[in-house]
This record gives structure tokens, C-alpha cells and sequence, in this order.
């Protein structure tokens, strides 16, 4: 890459935690999300297990800061973007040429399903106010508002790599001298619409999720937003010190095979991983963490290891799937596993793949099972692969 | 930057059309011409698409057919509304039927990378793909993306696109914010009517840009900005004025201004104070008469630029005492999302 892209701060809002310190706690103690449904209202309470955010929304809007009738999309959004631009303290940040991009992939969809059953019945009807902020744009502009963003806004939906993408379009932004700091990311809320999408497609799991693991039955739902603030190599020397972690290397393939399903040989998965290492010129040995998508589905699991088998070629890293911990956040997932992968950087972690039991038969690698502290970790690639083939990976280094 | 090849499916049917005669519906929804898909699309796929994929999708590969190009490098798509027609029948469905006996074929070509993702299926493209979703900065964001990439340098040709579909069940809730005109008018006159609201409109507008000159492109892109939320009229005056600057461009060097103007007449007055100040004394004439109004209809207006300049040809009603040969377009959505472009003739 022409120059570096420096992580100045991280934030995030989980199923296991509000912010940096709540995640690594459960995930350092191995305490998993998941749970049955309590603010989402749908007929599939006591069936499907997901993992909520453990406020509601009067909760989330006081510590966001804004109205308790806006979308929890944009209330998430706002809770771990504000850590993230807090953490990462940018002297004069104000002056400087600032971007926030986001991902969402139902935007404000958890008013609108409400709105739409009084709509249905007369369309008179249906608060307004529940479905002004549908579009994904609108929870983008909302806490760009509460960011004094003004010189760049974007939001990026390509399914479950949505935030991924959203992440290294700003360091391409930076690089290229556009935009002094960019805070990117993205965030999703669970919804009725988006429980029921997955569940007709038979992809998800009645029970906790078993990522790579030769039993697994499908993938928990997951909510949350994950963060990280990028700076230019300039403004970094600024900061009281400058930051260990760079975004070092990304890509983004399309596996063109399905508009849901991904080629057995993981074609989009291989594409994205070895893009991302060519751009950085790290070997793919130097690898010392995956951070996998990893969603527990049958399908997903064997393409995204499958295009690991081939790519690391008997020297596998340690990897694991926090979505063990998050469930799946969709557009959000990309920013909450790269706020992971960046701590792992930072506090030499590797975290665990929880009820993993049986290795899958097709593959040479087993996911790790137990929390890892102090480790040299020095190059971790965070992989997000989504529905329409769009697969992306970043590779985050240490300096 | 070269636009070498674009394609639209919007309410006129033709560049030519325009050229020709104003439409003059009597209406208050501009919906899309849509061609014979059969033509552009394997039947066997058009069967699965919805309306908005089928005509995304369709742009999509008239403009690589224009192109000469089986395979772009980069498929970018940007679109603020995403797959609308899919998710009313899914949410529909699921409100009706109370979570139950549903079936996943609305919710698979609900999400908003659906149009993007499909072209990719039909190329087999692996390359580079993504989707905007920016509000009124859908197809802006998509462009900033595919500069980017080109000046980035392993790209050498991009696919991009702003794509906007309007629905029954959209254009009633739109309705009751009140953003559209009431009772059917006669679009021509749009800009008279001295009232409150706007004419719905829709549309899919694809173009192949590539870094370098081809010999057969429409019009070269050489500048491009846009702006968000500004205070004043003042403010967009300056970022007009700032613009063309840093371009190094006179006002005498525009031969046409492209502008927004939507019939509503408080979003209008920005349009009727920069051609008294910024953009002084130039030929300009307004596009959304001709395809209504929607977050990505900036990309409509880039492809009549790109048209006016490739064929030097200006609708009827214009002082045509020259032949453009630059075009500015300055376009505004809801006074949030603000966008420069202008182009002049290779």
C-alpha cells in the first residue's frame, strides 16, 4: 500500500458487551450472546435462539444520546461509533477532513415492520416517524450528525461482507488523500424481517451455533455495531502515541456461483484471502490469526475452509469464529470481528471457537478452543463473506 | 477519467425521444420505458428477477454490450431504496401470514446488493463488486468509489451504476410525507406550477468508465465533487465557485448547465439564486421533467450529458448557436446531498 493506514480507536456494541472492555471480558471468560428472544417480538420466541444487544431501546437511546423512537440500527450505530471516535482522542479533530462510512443491511426495518402491519391495514395508516429512517442511508446520516462528520458519508450494503467493504473504501479514501480520518464500520439490528428471511432459507440453528465443526446446524442471529477510526500516516504522528495496528492489506471478490449460496470450493472466500495477502505482501505463513467468517451453516463452513485448505497449505494459523460469541451481526460483522482482530493485535489475543466438538471431516484443521493471552501476534486476516457471492477480507498488521 | 460506454432504462424511451418532443404526460409518477428483456436477459433468468433487478440488470448489459466489454474489472451499483418490490411482498407476507408457511424467494432478492451481485452471477465476474446505499449520494458514492479504484491503477474499467426503483406501496408512503404533487399535471409544466412536491420518477442508468482514452468515448469526466448539508444558498455558491477553480474553468468554457430543479418550489429557489450569482448568464435547462425525481436521478443526468456531448445535440427549446461541448451538471436531492460533475467532448 502507498502509505499506512494507522487504527487510531475501536468501538463496539454486542450481545456480549456495550463497549471494548464488556466484550473482552466475556470473551476472555468464553461467556457466549445468545439467548431467548426478549426485546425482539416475534412468533418464533421460544424456537430460535439469537443474540441481542441486552438493552431495549429506552435503554440504548440514553446511551446513545438520541431519541428512543429512532431505529435501534441507528442507535446501536451511534453507541460504538461515539467509543470508537472517544478512544481514539484525534487532537483538532474538528479541522480535520473527516469521513464516516457504514454498513447496514435492513436499515431502519425494525419500525418499519411495524409500521407496515397498521399500513396493511389502511394506508392511512402507520406512525410516519417509524418509517422515515428506513433507508439504510438514514442511521449513516443520523450519526454522522452526532460525529460532526460532514466532509465524507457513505453507507455500503453488500450483505454480510457489507462492513468489511465499508472499511477499506475509507482507507482507500485516506490513501489516496482524500480524507485525513475516516471512522468506518458498520451496524445491524435484529429484526422480525431478517429472522424470518434466514429462517426460510433453513440456515439457522434451533439451538446454539457449532461453527466448523462437523455437527454444526446453521447459524443464531446476532445485533450489534462495530467501529474502527482509521488515520493517515500524518495525522497519526499527531496522536499522544502513535497507534501498533495498521489496516495492511484488503480485497474484495465476488464468488459468482449463487445469490445465496457459496461455490463449494470456495472460490469467493480463496479470492479475498489471497487478494488481501498480495496487496499487503505479507506470506501467507506470517499469518498468526483468522478471525474466520465462519457462520456455522453447512455451506458457508466448508467453502471458507475448503479456500483455507488451499491457501495455507499445511501451515494453519490459529482461527476461530467469534460469531460463537456474537451470533451473526450481519452488516455489522465485518466491523465488530475487525474491532476484534485490532485488539488482537494489540493484546496478543486469539479467542476461542465455543462448542467446538468434532472436526470436519474434509478438513486438515481443527478451530481453537481455549482464550489466548500475550501472544506475538503480528498479522491477523478477518474474513466476511456474504449473499450475493460479495466476499471480502482484511489483513490488519502490527507496525 | 472517459465514459466510454452508457445505458439507461428510464420513462423516456430514447436520447432521441427527448430530442425530438417533450414528453407531456398527464401524470403524477414518472414510471420507466422498460424494453423487451428478452433481448437483453437469458430467459430462464428473467423468470427469478423482480422488476428492479430485471432493469438494473438489463442497463447493466447494455452498456458492456456498447462497451465491447465481456468483463469489467469492478461492478459498483448505487441505489438508496434497494430491492423495494421484493421486501413489501416478503413483509407482507410475513405481517399476513404471522411468521408463518413463508417462502425465501422475496427475501433472497430483497437485499440491496441484489442487482450488483446478479450481473456479477450472469458474467461470471469475480472481480471487484460492490453496493451504495447512501440516500441521495447512492450514485455519487458509487462514482467516488470507481475514481478511486481507476486512480488506484489495477483497475483499468469500472461498471457503475445508480439504480431507483419507485412501488405502489412507496409512492403511497412518500405521498403522506408529503413530497409529491397531488392531483396529475402535465409534466412539461412542471416548473410553473409555483406549488409544494415533486413527480415520483425512477430509473437504471449504467456506465463503463475507464481510466484512459478509448477513441470512441462519450465524454470525459474531469471533475466531480459533491457536498452535504450546507447552511446556505451562500455556502452552495461557494462550493459551485470553488469547483469550477479548482477545474480552471470559466464560466464562458460552459456551453450548458444540467440542473435539479424538481417543481417543488421551496427545493427550487437554490437553482434560481446560482443562476443570478455562481452560474450567471449560461445556457442551462433542468432533467427531471423528464425522469422524475429519486435519489439516483443524478445518474440520469449524467447520461444526458454524456449523450448532449457525444452527439452535440440539445433538446428542442435550447439556444443551439453552438455545439456543446461542456457540460456542467449541478444537482441537489432534498438540499441534504449536493453534486458536481462536468464533462467535456474527448
Amino acid at each position: 500500500m502507498s502509505s499506512r493506514i494507522y487504527i487510531a480507536g475501536a468501538g463496539i456494541i454486542s450481545a456480549i458487551g456495550n463497549n471494548i472492555t464488556e466484550n473482552l471480558s466475556a470473551l476472555e471468560t468464553g461467556r457466549a450472546g445468545m439467548g431467548e428472544m426478549k426485546y425482539l417480538h416475534s412468533a418464533h420466541r421460544e424456537k430460535i435462539p439469537v443474540a441481542e444487544v441486552k438493552m431495549d431501546n429506552t435503554a440504548l437511546a440514553a446511551l446513545s444520546g438520541l431519541p428512543a423512537h429512532y431505529t435501534r440500527t441507528a442507535l446501536l450505530s451511534a453507541i460504538a461509533a461515539k467509543e470508537a471516535l472517544t478512544n481514539a482522542a484525534i487532537p483538532g479533530f474538528a479541522k480535520l477532513r473527516s469521513g464516516f462510512i457504514s454498513a447496514n443491511t435492513v436499515g431502519g426495518m425494525d419500525k418499519t415492520e411495524n409500521f407496515f402491519s397498521d399500513f396493511l391495514s389502511n394506508p392511512a395508516k402507520g406512525k410516519l416517524r417509524n418509517v422515515v429512517h428506513h433507508e439504510c442511508g438514514a442511521a449513516t446520516e443520523i450519526v454522522a450528525g452526532i460525529l460532526g462528520v460532514k466532509h465524507h458519508i457513505a453507507t455500503i450494503s453488500t450483505a454480510c461482507s457489507s462492513s468489511a467493504n465499508a472499511i477499506f473504501y475509507g482507507a482507500r479514501l485516506i490513501s489516496q488523500g482524500m480524507l485525513d480520518v475516516v471512522i468506518a464500520g458498520g451496524t445491524d439490528a435484529l429484526t422480525k424481517f431478517t429472522l424470518n428471511g434466514f429462517n426460510t432459507l433453513m440456515i439457522l440453528d434451533n439451538r446454539y451455533c457449532q461453527p466448523f465443526d462437523e455437527n454444526r446446524r446453521g447459524l443464531n442471529l446476532g445485533e450489534g455495531a462495530g467501529y474502527i477510526v482509521m488515520v493517515s500516516e500524518k495525522i497519526a504522528q499527531t496522536l499522544p502515541s502513535i497507534p501498533i495496528c495498521t489496516l495492511n492489506g484488503y480485497c474484495n471478490a465476488n464468488d459468482a456461483y449463487h445469490q445465496t449460496a457459496s461455490s463449494p470450493d470456495g472460490t469467493g472466500s480463496y479470492l479475498a484471502m489471497k487478494g488481501a495477502l498480495d496487496k499487503s505482501g505479507v506470506k501467507a505463513d506470517e499469518i498468526d490469526y483468522i478471525n474466520l467468517h465462519g457462520t456455522g451453516t453447512q455451506n458457508n463452513d466448508i467453502a471458507e475452509g475448503t479456500a483455507i485448505k488451499l491457501l495455507f497449505e499445511r501451515r494453519y494459523p490459529p482461527m476461530s469464529s467469534t460469531k460463537s460469541f456474537t451470533g451473526h451481526t450481519l452488516g455489522a460483522s465485518g466491523g465488530v470481528e475487525a474491532v476484534y482482530s485490532v485488539l488482537s493485535i494489540q493484546y496478543g489475543l486469539i479467542y476461542p471457537n465455543l462448542r467446538f466438538e468434532t472436526q470436519m471431516k474434509e478438513l486438515p484443521f481443527v478451530p481453537e478452543t481455549v482464550f489466548k493471552k500475550g501472544a506475538d501476534i503480528r498479522n491477523v486476516l478477518s474474513n466476511s463473506f456474504g449473499f450475493g457471492g460479495n466476499c471480502s477480507s482484511l489483513l490488519f498488521s502490527k507496525v | 477519467m472517459y465514459l466510454r460506454a452508457a445505458a439507461t432504462i428510464s420513462p423516456p424511451v430514447s436520447f432521441e425521444q427527448i430530442l425530438t418532443a417533450d414528453s407531456s404526460a398527464q401524470s403524477i409518477r414518472l414510471a420507466c420505458a422498460e424494453p423487451d428483456y428478452t433481448k437483453l436477459i437469458d430467459p430462464k433468468m428473467i423468470r427469478r428477477m423482480s422488476r428492479i433487478v430485471k432493469m438494473g440488470v438489463a442497463a447493466a448489459l447494455q452498456c458492456l454490450d456498447e462497451a465491447g466489454d465481456k468483463m469489467p474489472d469492478a461492478i459498483i451499483a448505487g441505489t438508496a431504496y434497494g430491492c423495494l418490490g421484493d421486501t413489501e411482498v416478503f413483509l407482507q407476507k410475513m405481517v399476513e401470514n404471522d411468521e408463518q408457511l413463508l417462502t425465501p424467494t422475496a427475501f433472497i432478492q430483497s437485499t440491496h446488493n441484489t442487482v450488483a451481485a446478479q450481473i456479477a452471477l450472469l458474467l461470471k465476474c469475480h472481480n471487484y463488486n460492490n453496493t451504495f446505499v447512501q440516500g441521495g449520494f447512492s450514485f455519487e458514492n458509487a462514482i467516488t468509489d470507481a475514481l478511486s479504484l481507476l486512480k488506484e491503477g489495477q483497475v483499468k474499467t469500472v461498471l457503475a451504476g445508480g439504480i431507483d426503483e419507485i412501488t405502489d406501496t412507496s409512492h403511497a408512503i412518500l405521498k403522506r410525507f408529503g413530497l409529491y404533487k397531488r392531483a396529475p399535471f402535465a409534466t412539461e409544466n412542471i416548473f410553473q406550477t409555483q406549488t409544494k412536491g415533486t413527480i415520483a420518477g425512477e430509473g437504471a442508468t449504467f456506465f463503463v468508465m475507464q481510466s484512459g482514452a478509448s477513441g470512441n468515448d462519450y465524454a470525459q469526466l474531469k471533475g466531480f465533487d459533491t457536498f452535504y448539508k450546507p447552511v446556505s444558498s451562500k455556502e452552495v455558491e461557494q462550493h459551485i465557485s470553488a469547483f469550477l477553480d479548482r477545474q480552471n474553468i470559466k464560466r464562458s468554457d460552459i456551453d450548458l448547465v444540467i440542473s435539479g430543479e424538481n417543481g417543488d418550489i421551496k427545493n427550487d429557489e437554490v437553482y434560481e439564486t446560482i443562476y443570478q450569482s455562481a452560474l450567471r448568464g449560461i445556457t442551462h435547462m433542468p432533467f427531471k421533467h423528464l425522469c422524475g425525481e429519486y435519489p439516483t436521478a443524478s445518474a440520469f443526468a449524467l447520461w444526458l450529458a454524456a449523450n448532449i456531448i457525444k452527439t452535440g445535440k440539445l433538446p428542442s427549446g435550447l439556444p443551439s448557436n453552438k455545439k456543446p461541448s461542456t457540460v456542467l451538471i449541478y444537482n441537489h436531492y432534498r438540499y441534504t446531498y449536493h453534486s458536481l460533475y462536468f464533462l467535456n467532448a474527448c
